[in-house]
């Protein structure tokens, strides 16, 4: 096999995923480009589901994305175990779509925040098997709804079975609770989080290359299992 | 630039009445009622059918030739209503006197200031226009950056609107001037905002700046455009009008240029994004209100428009897919004077003739008058010209989008613009006498009488610190002052990452967007002015923002290439705001032909005043440098431990209206620093050609605050210490030396190898060049100055604005 193929998601409204592409390219595999209204996820092995205003939030954050047509396949592979992942917005609408507990809220401090973050990878999943569990790494983080919310049920259980992928690292500057920057589901495939590997792909650009771990660790295991 | 001036697509709502002349009793086509206090809430009565009354048709005005016009209230002086009733041989109807009242208004026709601005014309040489591909008179210049890539960028005032309603305001002054880039063929790839308000302290700046900057990030970070930089400037003078002024940048090839015209007769003309409705109407609904009786059920709606920047991403892409497939003759964007100015200048711009049915605009309010529709300035709205042939594939584009178009009229062989509204003919004028053939005023201008006063009360008398405790006791003061603490309040609540192509923001001195991924090329853009130089010299002030403009795109090793300016003046019927305008004007055309420098476009923004207290007079500066390789651009601040400080330039004492002054005296009089305009472009060569050659670890420029401030940012930014000495300044104080702001001076480190090679570049020059000492440490260790630790001086810094404002 040459090179995994990964689908990035454009809905109207999505701005990060140029970013995206280019990370994938940056970690070996094919970016391909998949439509918010095509119900078609073109044989890509895994998905990206990239920031922005998708829809214009206009709702509640990524509540219209989650029910765009091609949402219904990316939840249906995502549940048979493709590696999705959701950045910031994607993030949002894995959480609306179902695919992973919990819900993006306002920020604590009702502003917009872009700063940054350093975080630690607490899990190894098919987005972070690269990197060594208790690894710190910083990323950009921006966003306007980023507080992660969920039930102490949920948190408990996403502590007790380690899918709690990312920390803050410091108090988080959005006020998730626990300090959770992402997570992912239970068979550790499908992985959100509110922080931009993507625009740590490249030290001119950005805060350094930390982030682009996330897509090589994707493109290895996509590789490795063909 | 001749009779095109500049375009202008913002809406200044004058808070004083309009222009000179017999004085008007009803509010001019202006709005928002005045500072201070909010904007009246007016009952809203429901919506109950009415029946549209018959249109004002040209029939109708030319058989009742004396219908009383409400001209007056629309802002028309009585001349100008006989000049337009001249013009048409008859009464104009209401609708082309909605269209001809907006056009002819300050912000649309710079009546004011179109006599001043042909000094810019006037001094631009064809050497200097060699990179413009377009320039001055189009939506926004052009600029040819190399490889087949051009770049254009233009700023924008959107004052008024901000005062009302800070974050709407801000929010559509963001989308007008992205709207003005994507006119030209562009996508859009960054911006920068220029921010004025009172006093930290000030009440009112606790609502007017978190609203302005809680718009343009809502604005810019849902439109995808990384913000890499501006300014925010507090002082009293804004208090009561504040100045938010947004600059854009876009790329583009060569070949993708579009401009703003339309021509061959037969080709349609589509109006396409968002619905037009009632929001942003402004004063044309004194004509509403004469139309419609009060229990016919208008509602009333904002006068400050409302910002969708969903619409605005989604008609960016819209766009550019329409220019990719080569389906656009001709494009405008619908800002200030919504269709009146699209269809106007269009028309104008092509040969003329050109007919529009306003039944086919799609609305969202019913019963719209014509004026009403032509008024709107409804956001996130494109206009273009299409020929009959692609207009299936054109609307092929806009649905994939979801983006609303409609064909509405077409180019026609007359040379007359006419526009019907249910059956009738509303407007039928000569285009030309709407967009360009406005009035002209020769304003009366001179300079004020305390102008004299001001420069003799100079800061030379007042005491300057001698001990190394009291000296670091003022740097500590200055770096905590509202004048220079660091900006991250405000640059936390803008994305700067979007699209992977931003290499430096603030604080950096100047925004570095790469525009070819792949051979690294890219820009450098800063925007600068220097209120206070400007109170106390107007013309030195222009040319010394131009100069620190220029400073701070050179401080990356970029070459500056081109212009922009946003020209935020008092009122213009109050000859010593003229005088400083005019200064302003000829100061800066003068600066830029002596930097072979071309001012590509902007705006003039009038009647920033509270009362009679006009604003200091605000010429803000933007320059656009190229980098050849964005990864070789120098960077900001300290390079690493170990490399040698210098400062490139020479000192003098030119504390007068300094950040020193005005922090630690409350003082502002004398005479500021001299203009070196030949100093100025040295070091801007030297920077450009050590730059290239990677000579240099680390810059920043020297301004607001002097050599202290600049060591204490330089060291911020890359959490480096420095052990200095002041340079040699003979006679001078070490206060004065640190302090003192006297321009054209940069501050560079350099590897301790290739310190013989600066030296000599230097020398050869004839650039004056001093070593200050050695990076290193956590310490910044000026000599006769108590140490002062980095990390005190960036929580000391870091702590001003949120003490105030969160």
């Amino acid at each position: 096999m040459t090179g995994a193929r990964i689908g990035v998601i454009t809905f109207p409204g999505t701005l990060d995923d140029v970013d995206a592409a280019r990370a994938v390219r940056y970690a070996g595999g094919e970016a391909v480009e998949l439509w918010h209204d095509d119900a078609d996820l073109r044989g890509v092995d895994a998905v990206v589901v990239p920031g922005g205003f998708s829809y214009g939030d206009y709702l509640r954050a990524g509540a219209i994305a989650a029910r765009s047509p091609v949402m219904g396949p990316v939840v249906e592979a995502g549940r048979a175990g493709m590696p999705v992942l959701g950045i910031c917005n994607g993030f949002q609408i894995l959480c609306e779509a179902g695919l992973l507990p919990g819900a993006l809220v306002r920020n604590q401090g009702l502003r917009f925040v872009c700063r940054e973050v350093g975080l630690r990878v607490e899990a190894a999943t098919a987005w972070t098997a690269g990197f060594t569990v208790g690894q710190d790494i910083r990323v950009p983080l921006k966003s306007g709804e980023g507080r992660y919310v969920a039930d102490t049920a949920t948190l408990d259980a996403l502590e007790a079975e380690g899918r709690v992928v990312f920390r803050y690292t410091e108090p988080a500057p959005n006020g998730a609770l626990r300090d959770i920057a992402g997570i992912s589901s239970a068979d550790g495939r499908v992985v959100g989080l509110m922080p931009h590997p993507e625009h740590a792909i490249d030290a001119l650009t950005g805060p350094g290359t930390d982030g682009l771990g996330l897509f090589t660790s994707v493109v290895a295991g996509l590789t490795t299992a063909a | 630039m001749g009779s095109d001036a500049l375009t202008v697509r913002d809406r200044q709502v004058s808070p004083v009445p309009g222009p000179v002349g017999p004085p008007v009793t009803a509010p001019t086509l202006v709005v928002v009622t005045v500072p201070p206090g909010p904007a009246p809430v007016h009952p809203v009565i429901p919506d109950t059918p009415a029946a549209p009354p018959a249109p004002d048709s040209v029939g109708r005005a030319a058989a009742t030739p004396d219908e009383p016009q409400p001209h007056a209230a629309l802002g028309l002086r009585d001349e100008e209503y006989a000049r337009i009733r001249a013009i048409l041989g008859r009464r104009p109807t209401e609708a082309e006197l909605a269209m001809y009242s907006v056009m002819w208004s300050e912000h649309c026709s710079y009546k004011s200031s179109k006599v001043h601005l042909r000094r810019f014309g006037e001094t631009t040489t064809e050497a200097m226009r060699a990179r413009l591909l377009a320039g001055i008179g189009e939506n926004a210049g052009v600029v040819d950056v190399g490889d087949g890539w051009a770049v254009t960028f233009k700023i924008e005032s959107h004052n008024h609107p901000s005062y009302v309603e800070p974050h709407q305001g801000a929010a559509t002054g963001v989308g007008g001037i992205v709207r003005d880039i994507m006119a030209m063929g562009a996508r859009p790839v960054a911006v920068m905002d220029g921010l004025r308000v009172g006093p930290l302290d000030a009440p009112d700046t606790a609502r007017v700046l978190p609203g302005v900057v809680s718009g343009v990030g809502f604005y810019g970070n849902c439109l995808g455009l990384p913000n890499i930089g501006g300014e925010v400037v507090f002082d009293p003078s804004y208090a009561g009008n504040p100045l938010v002024n947004a600059l854009c940048v876009g790329v583009l090839r060569h070949e993708d240029l579009h401009l703003a015209f339309a021509s061959g007769a037969g080709n349609k003309i589509v109006l396409f994004g968002a619905r037009t409705g009632l929001d942003g109407i402004g004063g044309v609904s004194v004509l509403a209100s004469e139309t419609f009786a009060e229990d016919t059920g208008r509602k009333k709606l904002p006068s400050v428009q409302v910002g969708d920047p969903f619409a605005e991403k989604v008609l960016i892409e819209c766009c550019l897919d329409l220019f990719r497939d080569g389906l656009v003759v001709g494009i405008q964007d619908l800002g200030g004077a919504g269709l009146s100015c699209a269809t106007s200048e269009l028309a104008s711009a092509g040969d003329g003739g050109m007919h529009v049915d306003l039944d086919a605009v799609p609305l969202r309010a019913e019963n719209m008058t014509a004026a009403e529709i032509l008024s709107s300035e409804s956001q996130e709205r494109m206009c273009a010209v299409v020929t009959p042939k692609n207009v299936d594939a054109f609307m092929a584009v806009c649905r994939r989008w979801d983006v609303t178009a409609t064909v509405i009229g077409e180019v026609t062989d007359g040379e007359h613009l006419q526009i019907t509204h249910r059956g009738e003919t509303v407007v039928d004028v000569p285009p030309r006498t709407v967009a360009h053939d406005g009035p002209v005023y020769e304003r009366p201008y001179a300079r004020p009488d305390w102008q004299d006063a001001l420069q003799a009360d100079t800061v030379a008398g007042r005491p300057r610190p001698t001990a190394p405790d009291e000296i670091a006791t003022q740097i500590r003061a200055l770096v905590a002052s509202p004048a220079l603490a660091p900006r991250t309040w405000v640059t936390e609540q803008y994305d700067r990452y979007v699209r992977g192509n931003t290499t430096a923001a603030t604080p950096a001195d100047a925004g570095i967007v790469r525009v070819d991924e792949a051979g690294g090329r890219g820009v450098a853009v800063s925007i600068d002015a220097n209120a206070r130089f400007c109170q106390l010299d107007p013309r030195a002030g222009a040319q010394l923002a131009l100069a620190e403009s220029v400073r701070n795109v050179a401080s990356s090793g970029a070459v500056p290439v081109a212009v922009t300016d946003c020209l935020n003046f008092g009122s213009p019927e109050d000859p010593a705001v003229m005088w400083q305008f005019a200064e302003a004007v000829g100061g800066l055309a003068e600066a830029c032909a002596a930097l072979a420098l071309p001012v590509t476009g902007g705006n003039v923004s009038f009647y920033n005043q509270t009362g009679t207290a006009a604003i200091l007079p605000t010429p803000v500066v933007g320059v656009l440098g190229i980098l050849a390789d964005v990864a070789r651009a120098v960077p900001h601040g300290l390079g690493p431990e170990g490399h040698a400080v210098w400062l490139l330039g020479g000192t003098r004492d030119e504390l007068d209206g300094s950040t020193w002054a005005g922090v630690l005296h409350d003082h502002l009089g004398g005479t500021p620093p001299r203009v070196d305009l030949a100093a100025e472009a040295r070091l801007a060569a030297l920077m450009a050609s050590a730059g290239a050659d990677g000579l240099l670890s680390g810059a920043h420029d020297l301004s607001d605050g002097g050599l202290a401030q600049a060591l204490v940012e330089a060291a911020l930014a890359t959490g480096r210490g420095a052990t200095v000495t002041g340079p040699p300044a003979p006679g001078l104080d070490l206060a004065t030396v640190l302090f003192s702001e006297s321009g054209a001076r940069m501050l560079v480190t350099v590897a301790p190898g290739d310190e013989p090679e600066l030296a000599r570049r230097c020398a050869e020059a004839g650039q004056p060049a001093a070593r200050l000492g050695e990076v290193g440490g956590d310490v910044l260790r000026i000599e006769g100055v108590d140490a002062l630790p980095l990390a005190e001086l960036r929580a000391l810094g870091e702590a001003t604005l949120p003490a105030a404002l969160d």
